[in-house]
């Protein structure tokens, strides 16, 4: 297929869009990052421990976790295992966007599974979706900026997380919900989104009061998946699934 | 090297290993059903509402009126970048306030 081949090579304005594409997703992660930083070096992280972890994980969530656990001496391997427990969601992303990046090298695809973050695997669903392929140059231009910034800030943070303001009232706290519902409402046009959303919301509430944090993620989201499999017309194949 | 280091290591390696554990398991079928396909197509919404939805529960009147501003607003206009700043201006300004 010509796609395939066009795929291949990637140009430099799909760098170009790479990184415009980039640019809220780093706004939205910037504080997160400083923040891990200053509580990474405040819980008993070196400097260098903190940038190690961040470039190291690449998944603010977990990292968080991590240092928590970290602080209060839970035994290692419990902390290791929590950084699983909550990045464990990453393995639907593998999956979901493995079929969007098929077409990659096998090398290209072990170095873009390292980097496929929250948002990175969100804007990479949403490329597939408008642009029908997603070719490494653009998934390097997204990938690059967001990744080695996040490192950045952690350094920051860690350096000068003392000095860091009061984040409430500008509001820094909440700009990742913002984002996530964003990235949530682009997806309306797919089929059965409501009814997905919906189950989503409600179980990952449920089990966000019951079983607690981060199974919450995991637990919704397979609630959420399920219920497509079993009842969307995709899965009863009255339209073709791309 | 100290017990930090290994618990930053080990944590990330298992990440990794989550982030291409979907691929590596999903490729080793050459066809792909038509539920695991509508499962993993609601992938995205799914796994984004649960960042959302408790974050959501949380929050108080300025919150819960900054996620109904950035519903509405990509009803209407769409993109990104307009969702996440009207939803943040709407935030930012009711809690200055005193919302």
């Amino acid at each position: 297929m010509t796609t395939d081949i066009l795929a291949g090579q990637s140009g430099p304005r799909d760098f170009a869009q790479g990184v415009r594409d980039s640019v809220p997703i780093i706004v939205a992660a910037l504080p997160f990052g400083v923040l891990f930083g200053a509580l990474a070096v405040d819980n008993g992280f070196s400097v260098f421990e903190a940038v190690l972890m961040s470039a190291a994980t690449f998944a603010g969530a977990s990292q968080m976790v991590g240092i928590e656990l970290f602080g209060q001496k839970v035994a290692p391997w419990l902390i290791v295992f929590s950084i699983f427990a909550v990045n464990f969601r990453h393995v639907l992303y593998s999956a979901t966007t493995g079929r969007r990046i098929a077409h990659w090298k096998p090398w290209q695809r072990l170095v873009g599974f390292f980097v496929l973050s929250d948002p990175v695997f969100a804007e990479t669903e949403r490329r597939g979706e408008t642009k029908g392929v997603v070719t490494w140059g653009w998934y390097l231009g997204v990938a690059i900026p967001v990744y080695f910034t996040w490192i950045i800030e952690g350094w920051v943070g860690a350096l000068f997380g003392k000095m860091m303001p009061d984040p409430e009232p500008y509001g820094i706290d909440f700009l990742l919900p913002i984002y996530f519902l964003g990235l949530v409402m682009g997806f309306r046009k797919r089929p059965f989104w409501l009814p997905v959303v919906a189950v989503s919301a409600v179980v990952s509430i449920i089990a966000y009061r019951t079983v607690g944090s981060p199974w919450h993620v995991s637990i919704g989201a397979l609630a959420g998946v399920l219920l497509a499999a079993m009842f969307s017309p995709d899965a009863r194949g009255k339209r073709g699934a791309q | 090297m100290s017990t930090t280091i290994w618990i930053i290591l080990a944590g990330g390696l298992l990440t990794y290993l989550t982030r291409i554990g979907g691929h590596i398991v999903l490729s080793r079928f050459e066809r792909i059903h038509p539920r695991v396909e509508a499962g993993l197509n609601a992938v995205p919404a799914a796994v984004l509402t649960t960042l959302v939805a408790p974050a959501a529960m949380n929050g108080g009147p300025a919150e819960l009126a900054a996620l109904g501003a950035g519903v509405l607003v990509s009803f209407w206009a769409g993109g990104m970048m307009t969702v996440f700043l009207t939803a943040a201006a709407v935030l930012i300004v009711l809690r200055n306030i005193g919302i």
